[in-house]
């Protein structure tokens, strides 16, 4: 069978970096040329050139390190090599432990993004003579990026450039809103993924829920625009939002034995009386405690606060007017 | 070009991995590399025309083949594969402090001593764009059930089923510890229930390791997660609400199928949506005081006045 044109490229792409990785001189496109197989089938310089200049990026695409410089003042023309100890993966040991978390580790992402770039990782330390055993064992972790957003963003992030995308406030229902973003990071919290960054017409830190992002994400300006100022914690970024605020009470609600099982895993029973316990609830929103309440219904009998007493019961007016006249 | 870009670093890794395993089945080193070892054979035969400069016998990468496994004689100075690329150092690092983050899920000493040893090995490649956070409240249970896990035992549990807002005592025999979606749980097959069940751990209020080995039914199946925990089942029921602007947040919390924005644009919609237990909708309907109308099932619309009358009568006394 003849080689293929692709085998023929990737036979000349490893003797190109087998050629440049032994040299510690720069050598000239056209001593590469004369030895490199596979340059010499150029038909004409400019064909020579063409091949040359796809090939070199398609080795710094897979990472590799390739040098440009003159060998000395003298010289006119620049040349290449790859630098042994940029191009080498340092040298790494690890025992059984670690390589059985080094393999979960490997197999935590559910996107194809990240799980390509962890299987990438996980063959090259193979290659470093390290055995990783991906066979599943008793533990599972996942951790799931499916928003069709993701790898446009996380490109982007890694990228350094700038976003603009459109972007449904308020979740499913809310107004459309065209946003320009310094991304600084993606981040799952709570099983939910954000993108942090620099929001360019709020002037601002802002967390985005990729849900929410719509497609397309465009990149604007030059890639390595933006710089993440240092020390900023992303994950602090989105819990902020999050944040109920400082305790500002408390309730005490009164449950009978054997109900409301939800609210008692939120409080602490400090009496029983009345074939029930009263709990004490820690206030942070009120507006949130009353919704859990009032979910309750008849197995909540509201104590103190007042205020909190008088929201649960308007919220119960309200489904009641809501749900009036319904016959079953 | 998909081919190349896939073959390119399979070529460049392939060598110093057959230089740490002498004799290797070739039907293995394709696995590892995840791909077939006739597409191995082919990538083998291509690096046996590779080498240095001078590309005479001794510069060029040499092979022998011993039956189905392979030895490599000559490197041409091929002994360490390529360093991780940022994308690369990304995704294992993150996935390791995330795990290092998971206590009682993993052994989390092995995993940090993981992490240095990488981060050393890969130098300045990785930086920090991707975090990922998982429940840390459920940590001792987590412990627990790995602990029974690792020896083979069932387990006792006092286990918070939301949905009916009821809690129960269960025997059950623990298959795998999940971490999926940010939450961890152990799924085990209950006795009471017969069937496989998935056990939230911050949910799980007590746990007991029993002194009777776990032994599932060996026709239990694990449950698929690859789609996600809410994958609609025969379970689940649907139900037809009307929700105001300010309900809406519970479309993006709770499964919801489709959602239809009200023509009058004042945010509110109509949104179908999924439930296994109706007093679970009914307490969330109610909690939403009027927010939120149910307008299928009228059953559950009338459950809700129902309950809403009740707890107001009550509240007067």
């Amino acid at each position: 069978m003849l080689p293929t044109v692709s085998s023929a490229r990737a036979e000349r792409l490893v003797n190109l970096v087998l050629c440049l990785l032994s040299t510690r001189q720069f050598l000239p496109a056209e001593r590469i040329r004369a030895t490199v197989p596979g340059y010499a089938d150029a038909p004409s310089d400019e064909a020579f050139f063409r091949m040359f200049e796809r090939d070199k990026t398609e080795l710094r695409e897979l990472g590799v390190p390739l040098e440009t410089g003159r060998q000395s003042a003298f010289d006119t023309v620049e040349g290449y090599r790859i630098a042994r100890g940029d191009y080498e993966l340092g040298e790494i040991d690890l025992d059984t432990e670690e390589a059985a978390a080094v393999a979960l580790a490997g197999s935590l992402w559910d996107s194809p993004e990240l799980a390509g770039a962890a299987h990438g990782a996980l063959r090259k330390l193979r290659a470093a003579g390290v055995e990783v055993d991906e066979t599943r064992g008793s533990v599972q972790p996942r951790v799931r990026a499916t928003e069709p957003t993701f790898g446009a963003l996380l490109a982007a992030v890694q990228a350094g450039q700038a976003v603009t995308f459109d972007h449904r406030r308020g979740g499913p229902t809310g107004e459309i809103v065209r946003r320009t973003v310094e991304p600084w990071g993606v981040v799952s919290w709570r099983g939910r993924w954000y993108l942090v960054g620099h929001d360019r017409d709020r002037a601002d830190v802002r967390s985005f829920r990729l849900s929410r992002i719509l497609e397309p994400v465009k990149t604007v300006g030059d890639p390595g625009e933006v710089t993440v100022p240092p020390g900023t914690d992303l994950m602090a970024s989105v819990r902020r939002n999050f944040d109920y605020g400082p305790v500002t009470g408390t309730a005490r609600v009164w449950v009978p034995e054997g109900h409301a099982h939800g609210l008692r895993r939120l409080g602490t029973v400090v009496e029983s009386r009345d074939g029930g316990d009263v709990l004490e609830i820690e206030l942070r929103s009120e507006r949130t405690v009353a919704r859990w309440l009032a979910g309750a219904g008849p197995d909540v009998v509201v104590l103190e606060p007042p205020a909190l007493a008088a929201r649960v019961r308007g919220l119960w007016e309200g489904a009641l007017a809501a749900h009036e006249g319904v016959r079953a | 070009m998909s081919g190349l870009a896939d073959r390119l670093p399979r070529l460049l890794s392939l060598v110093p991995y057959l230089l740490a395993r002498p004799g290797i089945p070739i039907a293995e080193a394709a696995a590892d590399f995840g791909t077939t070892p006739r597409q191995l054979r082919r990538d083998l035969e291509l690096l046996w025309m590779c080498g240095l400069p001078g590309y005479g016998p001794g510069d060029l990468v040499d092979l022998s083949f011993s039956g189905d496994t392979v030895t490599v004689t000559e490197d041409a100075g091929m002994r360490r594969p390529l360093r991780l690329t940022t994308a690369e150092a990304t995704a294992l690092l993150v996935a390791l402090r995330t795990l290092g983050e998971a206590p009682g899920v993993v052994d989390t000493e092995a995993v940090q001593r993981a992490t240095a040893k990488i981060e050393r090995a890969v130098g300045d490649a990785g930086i920090a764009t991707v975090a990922v956070d998982l429940s840390r409240e459920e940590e001792a249970t987590a412990t627990a059930v790995r602990g029974a896990l690792d020896r083979g035992r069932a387990l006792q549990i006092v286990y918070y089923t939301a949905g009916r807002d009821a809690v129960s005592r269960r025997t059950v025999d623990p298959m795998r510890l999940l971490l999926v979606e940010g939450h961890g749980y152990l799924e085990a097959w209950c006795r009471e229930r017969e069937g496989v069940r998935l056990f939230r751990l911050d949910r799980v209020e007590e746990v007991t390791e029993l002194d009777e080995a776990s032994a599932p039914p060996p026709d239990a199946e694990p449950t698929d997660v690859s789609a996600g925990l809410f994958s609609p089942s025969e379970e689940h029921r649907t139900a037809v609400l009307e929700i105001d602007r300010e309900a809406r947040w519970i479309a993006e919390y709770y499964p919801v199928d489709e959602v239809v924005e009200h023509p009058d644009g004042s945010g509110s919609a109509r949104v179908l949506l999924r439930y296994a237990d109706p007093a679970w909708l009914v307490r969330l309907v109610l909690g939403l005081g009027g927010a939120a109308r149910v307008v299928e099932p009228p059953a559950l619309a009338a459950a809700v006045a129902e309950r809403a009358r009740a707890a107001l009568a009550g509240a007067k006394g």
